[in-house]
């Protein structure tokens, strides 16, 4: 699939050992690499689809990756509308998907 | 005593206090992130440092005296995470920043009252729509590049870079090193607009050498890892149903019109696409200063704004790369601190950088042919999902010229990202359906009363003056140790 972390002991630029860190994206544990952003965690486990839009419901991504688009829009510990591609992951978030119906939307 | 607040720690931005400690005064410098650097010089946390980060930057000694210098001078506070949200001009500039996490809760207000004001916020891609460009698995340039740099992450495995400018070479550089199979590497412009914007008086490139030299790593990059670097080719659409599968690409016209028969579609998992830059112009905006006509910030020789006390510096000022950048905040730290007389190595410097910037226009600029690839379905606006059909409809019934109105009617620019990603392109749209094909009301879309999202109940709290917020030492330190246990790495 899509992205990939490169493995720390592969990598030319000689990080130094990761600390693991886990979150919890709709449910599902993701893990990650201390200092890595919540978009990151969640793209490195195959996950490119962050939210879906209210008009079309439209599956969405992360799109300029420095906070910007406010396309990766997702639910940190309750608090909605959080940039992942600006927030660090720390051990524990509770992130999900966040999806509002545009003022036509049908349903909840 | 006097007192500078900068905004923005990219390389503008630390070369702007640098020489402002120098001159004597007093330093504030804020930035949104927790490291500094800015976008260019974006890299692993603190908390996990790479033996040899050096390998992924140009210059990165330069960024590495300039951190260190700031970090352990008294006379320098550096407050990261500040998200500024609001600028007044008065006597003294007045600006307003929570300070706490990204879109976090809860967070600090604190208001500065500067002797000078140095906005050296930087630029970011600018994206031209195209069908599919809001499927998941399309990045900017940018995008593949912060999180290359910044977390070691490879956006794809199968990656087509594509757009417009010298900004492509690095990414796929990075992409590369991450262990991406890079396609190709599509530039829009062909050869002659090439040649055009970058031969004139090539002398004149020579005092800029070094840039030659980071251009030549990026170029033996591509031979060493087999990257095709195509010409007058570009993206002009992604296929997929719920992330990209696929690209076509099509030669292009010298306006960037596609050339009908010349489609090919590439598999990839990963595409990446930039057209060009815009600046990040609301804070300069807020404090009321001047654009140029081609829309950035105006400085005149001692890079202050229209607006007295106002200084701005690097990509907000022009698009010339880091060299510029760091010439022009040099330049900028100095007179804000007060100094006077002048610095003739730097401005000579300037000079030099400046002109690379033209040829990047020249050579590389968006050309009006670009609608073309459009269908009615494609989406303009990314927040409120409105199509290029249904903006066009909209505008022609309306029949109005005016931006603000149209924005409206259209809802266009509306959203959330603050018309940040389309701004530039439906005034490019919306002015095509006029009859005069210009707009009127003289608005920009650059313009944002409240720069940044804050929440409600942080806007409700009182803010607090800068003096009653003591600096914070121990984080200070700590950033510094890093930094000086990397040097002793290296």
């Amino acid at each position: 699939m899509a992205s990939r972390l490169i493995p720390f002991r592969e990598d030319p630029i000689h990080p130094s050992e990761p600390t693991p860190v886990t979150i919890t994206f709709d449910g599902q544990p993701l893990s990650g690499v201390a200092g890595q952003s919540i978009a990151g965690v969640i793209m490195a486990n195959e996950r490119l689809g962050f939210r879906r839009t209210s008009v079309h419901d439209a599956p969405r991504g992360v799109f300029c990756g420095i906070g910007v688009c406010f396309d990766c829009l997702v639910v940190v510990d309750g608090v909605e509308d959080v940039r992942a591609c600006q927030r660090r992951a720390s051990d524990g978030d509770t992130v999900t998907t966040q999806h509002h119906h545009g003022p036509e939307g049908e349903g909840s | 005593m006097t007192q500078v607040l900068i905004i923005g720690a990219g390389p503008a931005g630390l070369a702007a206090a640098q020489s402002a400690r120098r001159a004597g005064a007093e330093v504030i410098l804020l930035d949104s992130s927790d490291s500094l650097g800015g976008q260019y010089w974006r890299h692993l946390p603190e908390s996990r440092p790479a033996r040899k980060e050096a390998m992924l930057h140009h210059g990165w000694a330069r960024f590495q005296s300039l951190a260190t210098e700031l970090v352990s001078d008294p006379g320098c506070e550096i407050i990261s995470r500040a998200h500024v949200w609001a600028i007044e001009t008065g006597e003294r500039p007045t600006v307003h920043a929570v300070i706490g996490e990204s879109d976090g809760r809860d967070r600090k207000r604190i208001s500065f009252h500067p002797t000078a004001l140095i906005i050296a916020t930087g630029a970011y891609d600018r994206t031209l729509p195209f069908p599919g460009w809001d499927l998941p698995g399309v990045f900017t340039a940018g995008a593949a590049q912060a999180l290359a740099k910044g977390e070691r992450l490879a956006v794809g495995q199968r990656v087509v870079v594509a757009g417009a400018g010298p900004f492509l070479l690095p990414v796929t550089q990075s992409l590369a090193a991450a262990g991406s199979r890079v396609v190709a590497v599509l530039e829009a412009n062909r050869a002659i607009p090439l040649m055009r914007g970058w031969l004139p008086k090539a002398w004149q490139l020579l005092p800029a050498a070094s840039k030659g030299l980071e251009l030549a790593g990026y170029a033996a990059g591509h031979i060493r890892h087999r990257i095709p670097y195509l010409l007058g080719r570009t993206v002009i659409a992604a296929n997929g149903t719920t992330a990209v599968e696929s690209v076509t690409t099509a030669r292009l016209d010298r306006d960037w019109v596609p050339i009908p028969g010349t489609e090919k579609t590439i598999p990839v998992d990963a595409v990446c696409v930039s057209h060009s830059f815009t600046p990040r112009l609301e804070l300069a905006l807020a404090a009321g200063c001047q654009l140029t006509p081609d829309r950035f910030v105006q400085v005149d020789r001692r890079q202050e704004t229209t607006i007295p006390g106002v200084f701005a510096a690097g990509e907000v000022t022009g698009i010339g790369g880091v060299d510029l950048s760091l010439a022009e905040g040099s330049i900028a730290g100095r007179y804000a601190a007060g100094a006077s007389g002048t610095n003739p190595t730097l401005e000579r410097k300037r000079a030099v950088f400046s002109g690379f910037a033209a040829r990047i226009e020249a050579a590389h600029g968006i050309r009006g042919g670009w609608p073309a690839w459009l269908t009615e379905s494609t989406t303009i606006c990314r927040c409120e999902e409105v199509s290029y059909g249904s903006l066009c409809a909209t505008s022609q019934t309306t029949d109005s010229s005016s931006l603000r109105s149209l924005k409206l009617s259209t809802r266009a620019g509306l959203g959330i990202c603050q018309g940040r990603i389309c701004g530039r392109t439906i005034e490019d749209l919306l002015a095509r359906q006029t009859p005069g094909g210009a707009l009127t009301d003289g608005s920009v879309s650059d313009r944002r009363p409240i720069a940044i999202p804050i929440r409600m109940g942080e806007l409700a709290s009182p803010p607090e003056a800068h003096s009653e917020h003591p600096p914070t030492p121990a984080k200070t330190s700590a950033v510094a140790q890093r930094l000086h246990e990397r040097e002793h790495h290296d």
